[in-house]
């Protein structure tokens, strides 16, 4: 297997606060092969966007990174100075964020907020990057890129942002994109355009990306493997197939449990009961436990690091054959 | 949702929100240092204004045409003014007359502006638009050129200040007031509350108030200090509080004259004026801490 | 075409407005106690001077006539005439204005060379010891009345200090007017930049944190671009709206100022007025004032509409 483009290691992401610091990502890891598309799941609050956020080096204020490595191409991003950081983005790894409608500055005119990236970051000239902003929106299915580039963000409608957005996120022709839930606020029909347009963008390109969101249907459809995230930690990861088909950690199973599949109708649609710990006081052991069905004793004391099964996966599950035996008697997707 | 058939009285024994907050009130204002230091910078202004005989060892309209413009001494601990009064004395007399009165001064445009803003807020339409209109025609005169044409007609002294200032200051409340009633009026507790049949007016003052009140107090710590700000104003043009009460603006009035020889006559009751503002201030921002919801 | 409309639109909505400040304008007389005429003249108050004021002021008249009289003379630009000058209110404010719109000049040009720095040093580095710093500064601000920071300026720079600035009056030529107002602006100056800090912080805080200010980093554009074409650009909307409506109050500080400096303008007009039991002289001035702030709103909101894409002209 070739060097992955993107490596985390063991990465904490502090937030302190009056009332304690809130541990937003406490030992999440996970590898980005080149020109794979890597879905980061898991329910809101599980760190997933922090962790995005920490790669860039834009987590808002106060949070910042409290421990671990980000590899991009061997290097780590965390140590390195703020300049070379700056230079890296846009050019080499970019994002697309969640709410177009706020992610794009008001009073700037959609077309110069696409060429801005190439007209600062890569010095091209005023004529160029408007040139390749046009390009750009064409690319992205943009009709009548030569009007809309004039117009503004409120006069455009929800899909037709969040392809400026895309449009600007590959403006500087990265390799690595990070899509924050790119596709949450939009309606389901658009939901589905904008995805198959990152998917066809994504194999023309040969990008790769890294895409949260909470939506197992979304990773379903556009990842080809997934890591799963639950109270700032990744409990399991593997390719999408095998994870879907057997799970190895009682939390990913719960959450196929709870999604409903229109091909094979299921008796009973489950959720899982209780609530996510307190990011300021987790508990000791595995943070799943309290809501685990398998729960054992040993799984209440001492950390439970991730842990590679076969090279493709791993599990911070200690008793991992207990959701691979459930799935046998109760299949979560069709097919077995 | 469960109960919704419930009677009224069932309905009254749910804990008003406000509890939870007044609880951890309680708790926590000791260690808020906003809120402590306020308190103690006003306490000690309040308690030498309350005891003010006990502090001062002449009385402030005591005239000593012997020692006038005297500098400060062991007799007379920050000198004597133009008519041999004591400026110790009179400085902290005045502070009665000027805390007393900015404090009720914003006590009645509080109360008159609150009532009006939950209405306008909870019944909306018609009265809410006449409310604003109000609203609109009083915002558009400046604050202080209302101010003093109000005390112009109705005439200068503490109760001139009074009608003046309600007149105007009640606008402030109104709106915060009106503009909280209508984001709370959508809450799911007041809806629960008024299918069980409570009267509008229960509902307002039992559930809606006590929630939207505290921007409103909030709001009257800034505005006393406005406020007195304000009347030591009226009073250094002669139309405030009248002579021979002192004021701290009167006095800054009566020393203006000497301010070449004697500065501190003029400096000091404004440096009063300046402690207590502070003082409020730290009070409202430590109020404005510890009632903001965690 | 749309914002011509627009404006239209606006000015219409302002009449009622208007209507209602000439309606309380009109009122004040009858807010009097006892016979407004009497009372006004005080010690004047011979039978001949109160019915001859009776007669001017219309007050034997039903209300609505008195009122459809002080319109009528009104739409005709006529204020009345002063008790105590003997010229016209008109005249009268005519003469004065010049030093109070220096005054409001001035000040605005101050308040916002020290409140936009202040701010945005405040808003970059949230919760910083500049922040803090910055926070400070309105507590102190806020307590200070006007009229006394005025009186402890000209103490420090007018008498102390090298006697840098006149103690009052208003000079002489456009270099004499500058440098009589340098003390009289600043002070009012300081009276606003609190509010104006407070509010100039909160709206950059919120542009900084807002979803596109990431975006834009996430281009890898520089910083100093970030914070000039992004930030900046959105800030700028909400200064100007801030300024606009804080002008009204910024108004009021001007007052008293031109007082205790001396200044002839129209505020210490109507103090001495005031004083001097002027009725038709302060009646005028407060209504002049009012119509002035709901232009400087319309103006504003104008302002704003030129700047912010935004604004929906329909």
């Amino acid at each position: 297997m070739s060097e992955p483009i993107l490596e985390v290691r063991d990465l904490h992401v502090e937030i302190p606060l009056t009332r304690g610091t809130v541990r937003a990502v406490d030992g999440a890891s996970f590898t980005v092969a080149p020109g794979e598309a890597m879905g980061l799941v898991g329910e809101s609050g599980s760190g997933k966007s922090m962790t995005l956020r920490a790669i860039l080096g834009l987590l808002p204020h106060p949070a910042g990174i409290a421990g671990g490595e980000i590899l991009y191409e061997g290097a780590d991003l965390v140590t390195m100075s703020a300049k070379k950081l700056q230079d890296l983005r846009g050019k080499e790894i970019s994002m697309i964020f969640q709410e177009p409608m706020t992610a794009l500055n008001p009073v700037m005119r959609v077309g110069d907020q696409i060429a801005e990236g190439p007209l600062a970051h890569l010095r091209m000239g005023k004529s160029a990057s408007q040139e390749r902003a046009l390009d750009l929106m064409r690319q992205v299915g943009i009709p009548d890129p030569e009007r809309r580039a004039r117009a503004f963000p409120h006069e455009l409608s929800g899909g037709m942002r969040q392809r400026v957005m895309i449009a600007i996120a590959l403006s500087c022709e990265p390799k690595l994109i990070l899509c924050d839930e790119p596709t949450t606020a939009l309606d389901v029909t658009i939901q589905d355009q904008i995805l198959k347009l990152l998917r066809s963008l994504r194999e023309e390109r040969g990008l790769s990306v890294v895409f949260v969101t909470h939506d197992l249907a979304v990773v379903a459809q556009t990842c080809q493997r997934l890591a799963v995230m639950y109270a700032g930690q990744v409990v399991e990861t593997g390719s999408i197939d095998e994870t879907f088909r057997s799970p190895r950690h009682p939390y990913t199973l719960g959450l196929l449990r709870s999604v409903p599949d229109l091909e094979d109708v299921r008796d009973l649609l489950r959720s899982i009961p209780g609530t996510p710990p307190d990011p300021v006081h987790p508990p000791e052991g595995c943070r799943f436990a309290p809501r685990c069905e398998f729960a054992q004793p040993d799984c209440m004391v001492g950390d439970k690091p991730l842990r590679s099964i076969t090279p493709t996966r791993s599990t911070a599950c200690i008793h991992d054959d207990a959701p691979a035996r459930a799935v046998q008697l109760e299949p979560v997707i069709a097919g077995g | 949702m469960a109960g919704a058939a419930a009677s009224p009285a069932v309905v009254e024994q749910l804990p008003a929100i406000p509890v939870e907050r007044a609880r951890g009130f309680r708790n926590r204002w000791y260690r808020t240092p906003s809120f402590v230091a306020g308190l103690v910078i006003l306490g000690t202004i309040v308690i030498l204004a309350v005891f003010a005989p006990l502090f001062a060892r002449y009385d402030p309209a005591a005239q000593d045409l012997h020692n006038i413009l005297k500098g400060p001494s062991s007799a007379h601990w920050l000198g004597t003014d133009q008519l041999g009064r004591d400026v110790w004395a009179r400085l902290i007399y005045a502070a009665r007359v000027d805390l007393k009165v900015g404090f009720l001064a914003v006590l009645l445009p509080f109360c008159i502006g609150t009532v009006l803003g939950c209405i306008a807020g909870y019944y909306g339409r018609r009265f809410d638009t006449l409310t604003m209109y109000l609203v609109n025609v009083v915002v558009a005169f400046p604050f202080f050129v209302l101010i003093l044409a109000m005390v112009f007609v109705i005439g200068p002294g503490e109760r001139g200040i009074y009608i003046a200032i309600t007149l105007v200051g009640w606008v402030s409340y109104t709106r915060i007031i009106r503009a909280e009633i209508i984001v709370a009026k959508r809450q799911e507790y007041v809806l629960a509350v008024q299918a069980a049949g409570l009267r509008d007016s229960r509902i307002i003052v039992r559930h809606l108030l006590p929630n939207v009140i505290t921007q409103s107090v909030v709001f009257a710590m800034s505005d006393i200090i406005l406020t007195i700000g304000a009347i030591v104003t009226l009073g250094y043009l002669g139309l405030g509080i009248q002579p021979p009460t002192p004021d701290w603006g009167n006095m800054i009035a009566d020393g203006q004259t000497f301010i070449t020889t004697r500065w501190e006559l003029s400096t000091i009751p404004g440096l009063a004026v300046v402690i207590t503002g502070i003082g409020l201030s730290l009070l409202g921002d430590g109020l404005a801490d510890l009632l903001r919801p965690e | 075409m749309d914002r011509l409309s627009y404006v239209f639109r606006r000015l219409l909505q302002l009449i009622p407005v208007a209507f209602g400040v000439t309606l309380i304008c009109f009122f004040m007389i009858h807010l009097i106690p006892g016979d407004p005429a009497r009372t006004m003249l005080g010690v004047h108050a011979t039978p001949e001077a109160v019915a001859r004021l009776h007669k001017q002021w219309g007050l034997d008249q039903p209300l609505i006539n008195q009122y459809l009289d002080f319109m009528d003379r009104l739409l005709h630009g006529d204020l009345g005439e002063s008790l105590f000058y003997n010229l016209d209110v008109k005249t009268l404010l005519m003469q004065r204005v010049g030093p109070t719109l220096w005054l409001l000049g001035m000040t605005t040009i101050f308040a916002v060379i020290i409140a936009v720095p202040l701010a945005t040093l405040a808003a970059t580095k949230k919760d910083s010891s500049r922040d803090q710093a910055v926070r400070v500064v309105p507590m102190f601000g806020l307590a200070m009345p006007p009229f006394w920071v005025g009186i402890v300026l000209i103490l420090l720079f007018g008498l102390h200090l090298g006697r840098l600035f006149p103690v009052g009056g208003y000079g002489d030529g456009l270099a004499g007017h500058i440098h009589s107002m340098i003390l009289p602006a600043f002070t009012v100056a300081l009276f606003i930049s609190p509010i104006l800090i407070r509010s100039l912080r909160a709206s950059l805080l919120n542009v900084l944190e807002s979803d596109y200010i990431t975006t834009a980093r996430s281009k890898g554009i520089s910083e100093r671009r970030v914070v000039i074409r992004h930030a900046v650009r959105n800030g700028i909307i909400s200064m100007v709206t801030v300024l606009g409506l804080n002008i009204a109050y910024l108004v009021g500080g001007t007052l008293v100022i031109e007082k205790v400096f001396a200044l002839p303008g129209i505020g210490a007009l109507m103090i001495d007025s005031i004083l001097q039991r002027d009725f038709t002289v302060v009646q005028g001035i407060t209504l002049v004032f009012a119509i002035l702030v709901v232009l400087i709103n319309l103006i504003t909101d104008i302002v704003h509409s030129l700047l912010d894409p935004r604004v929906r002209f329909d």
